[in-house]
């Protein structure tokens, strides 16, 4: 069972980390300053497997990976948007962040209710209120790439062109 | 056949494309700066496999440069490193990123480039299709030489009428971000046209491609013509012959028009780049700091302008304006037209090329409660040091009547 952090909307990622915390590429160094901002009690209060939960456009802003870097680091299980801003939600998919996007349960879940995911089926559990969500599925090229655990191993093993073959 | 990113995309991949499509296409350019390199050069050194192409690797360091802090110059030593040990020809530290990409030539009409900065969607203002990617991306590219792409829908956005005085293109642009929101264009092209951009020069036309990415934009993008054509042969390497193209039949998904001539200038606050009001409505909102720079509004043109409005005056004694040159050359020809003696006699603070301020890394950090007015294209909060400061963002014209007044201020008297 993990605990929802609720975000608003256009959540940017400066929000997520400042750029002066940028320095670091240690994935546990950048999650002490994840949403240190806008979240004091971020940093220190998430536990693994919690998942954060955002209105639309999350992530928008500058290309930074460390904004999902940060995330994951903090031991994140799952990003639930409304809608994610296109430069977030592919750096994401590349280092392994799982996200799922579904207005309805961005809408239907509250700061601090208990959550699971599936997350082959695409579905959202929120337990605190009972109510069951299904988010959109990802296209196959991109399953593709999280399949492999993020665009750096899946060329380990394979070459490029097989991600739109 | 199509929309402009339809066009360069079926231009490059010798077939019709139509947007929804996912292509793999090569790409001319791979860009990173000494805020980003470090982790494509983790990605690519996981990965294991050589670099496919070193002359398509371009790297910049402009982010944090010169280094403010021993971190800094750690991974930049770093960079330096590897950049020799790989024999990449393509580094510079001569100013912002996006603005020497363009001088050194990597820029060019119909090209597609990839960079690790929100940013990079700068060049489609000389009809490149180019986008930031992260890191991991980028250090995938280096082995590759290729990226993936969903060719996106486009938005036209039609700016026609003539502006009036005081009104410029950052201005037309905010007006847009107001009206269009951050989340406007998500994966959406954004198209330029109209009468306003047919006759606008292409260093006005580049801030509409640069604040693409602030309202979600893949690209934002403008027809190439002899305007594009000619900014190109006086004030960039780039090698022609170059293409000149247009949408053809294309299907919009939707048509923004904006009649410029009815516009006033415009000020983005605090704290979002869609919180767009009149200038008028904020004027004597006391500022701490004017920061004319960025990859947005620091071009020969834009200190000009400031210039012109600063030239025998004095800026207010508590409020600091800052002069970043976009970058060396601009530097180097401002210098020699007098333009930076101007800023000297007028108080301003002239500091080196980059990009430190706009990302409170150095060079003009913001303390708690302090407010900033800037050139930049963004005001999130903390971007500038303190999560406490406020940053207003407007044309060169408005920071520098704002520079004078020491409050927001209109830069319409000053235009004699």
């Amino acid at each position: 069972m993990s605990r929802a952090w609720k975000f608003g909307e256009s959540l940017n990622t400066d929000e997520i980390i400042p750029a002066r915390f940028n320095l670091t590429i240690v994935p546990q160094e950048l999650a002490q300053k994840v949403f240190c901002e806008v979240r004091p009690d971020f940093a220190p209060g998430v536990q693994p497997d919690d998942v954060v939960v955002a209105d639309a456009n999350f992530g928008c802003g500058s290309s930074r990976e460390h904004a999902p870097i940060a995330i994951r680091g903090a031991g994140v299980k799952v990003v639930i948007a409304a809608s994610f801003a296109r430069i977030f939600f592919r750096n994401a998919i590349n280092i392994g962040l799982p996200i799922m996007e579904c207005p309805e349960a961005a809408a239907g879940i509250s700061d601090g209710d208990e959550v699971d995911v599936d997350l082959t089926q695409g579905k959202i559990y929120n337990r605190t209120r009972g109510t069951e969500f299904q988010a959109a599925p990802l296209p196959a090229f991109v399953l593709k790439i999280s399949e492999a655990g993020g665009i750096v191993n899946f060329l380990k093993t394979h070459d490029v062109e097989e991600l739109t073959a | 056949m199509g929309t402009l990113v339809e066009e360069i995309f079926s231009r490059r991949l010798g077939r019709t494309v139509n947007a929804g499509e996912i292509v793999m296409v090569n790409v001319d350019a791979i860009m990173s700066h000494d805020n980003t390199t470090p982790l494509a050069i983790k990605a690519f050194s996981e990965i294991g496999k050589p670099i496919r192409d070193t002359s398509k690797i371009v790297i910049h360091f402009d982010h944090a440069y010169p280094a403010p802090n021993q971190l800094a110059a750690e991974n930049q030593q770093k960079i330096v490193r590897f950049i020799q040990a790989q024999g990449i020809d393509n580094f510079y530290h001569r100013g912002v990123c996006h603005q020497v990409m363009i001088e050194e030539g990597y820029v060019k009409p119909g090209g597609i480039v990839i960079g690790a900065d929100s940013h990079t969607v700068t060049y489609g203002a000389l009809g490149c299709f180019s986008t930031g990617l992260g890191s991991s991306e980028i250090g995938a590219a280096w082995v590759t030489s290729k990226c993936w792409f969903k060719i996106p829908e486009t938005i036209l956005v039609r700016l026609e009428g003539n502006a009036p005085a005081g009104v410029y293109s950052k201005d037309v642009m905010l007006a847009l971000a107001g009206q269009l929101g951050m989340d406007g264009g998500t994966y959406r092209s954004l198209e330029f046209a109209g009468s306003y951009i047919d006759a606008l020069p292409a260093h006005a036309r580049i801030v509409f491609s640069n604040m693409s990415v602030e309202l979600g934009a893949k690209c934002g993008l403008i027809a190439p013509d002899q305007i594009t054509l000619d900014y190109l042969a006086s004030e960039t390497k780039a090698q022609g012959p170059f293409d000149q193209f247009t949408a053809v039949n294309p299907r919009y998904e939707r048509t923004i028009t904006i009649d410029v001539s009815a516009l006033q200038p415009m000020v983005a606050c605090h704290p979002d780049v869609d919180q767009v009001k009149p200038l008028a409505e904020m004027i004597g909102l006391t500022i701490d700091q004017v920061y004319l720079g960025t990859c947005t509004n620091a071009r020969y043109e834009d200190l000009e302008i400031a210039a012109g409005i600063l030239k025998g005056r004095q800026v207010s004694r508590f409020t600091r304006t800052l002069i970043t040159p976009a970058s060396q050359t601009i530097y180097e020809k401002a210098l020699a037209a007098g333009l930076i003696q101007i800023f000297l006699d007028a108080g301003c603070t002239v500091n080196a090329p980059g990009c430190g301020a706009c990302i409170g890394r150095h060079g003009g950090i913001l303390a708690p409660g302090e407010r900033a007015f800037t050139t930049m294209n963004r005001n999130f909060i903390g971007r500038m040091g303190s999560a406490e400061a406020e940053i207003y963002l407007g044309s060169p014209a408005a920071a520098a009547a704002t520079a004078i007044e020491g409050r927001i201020a209109d830069p319409r008297p000053y235009l004699a």
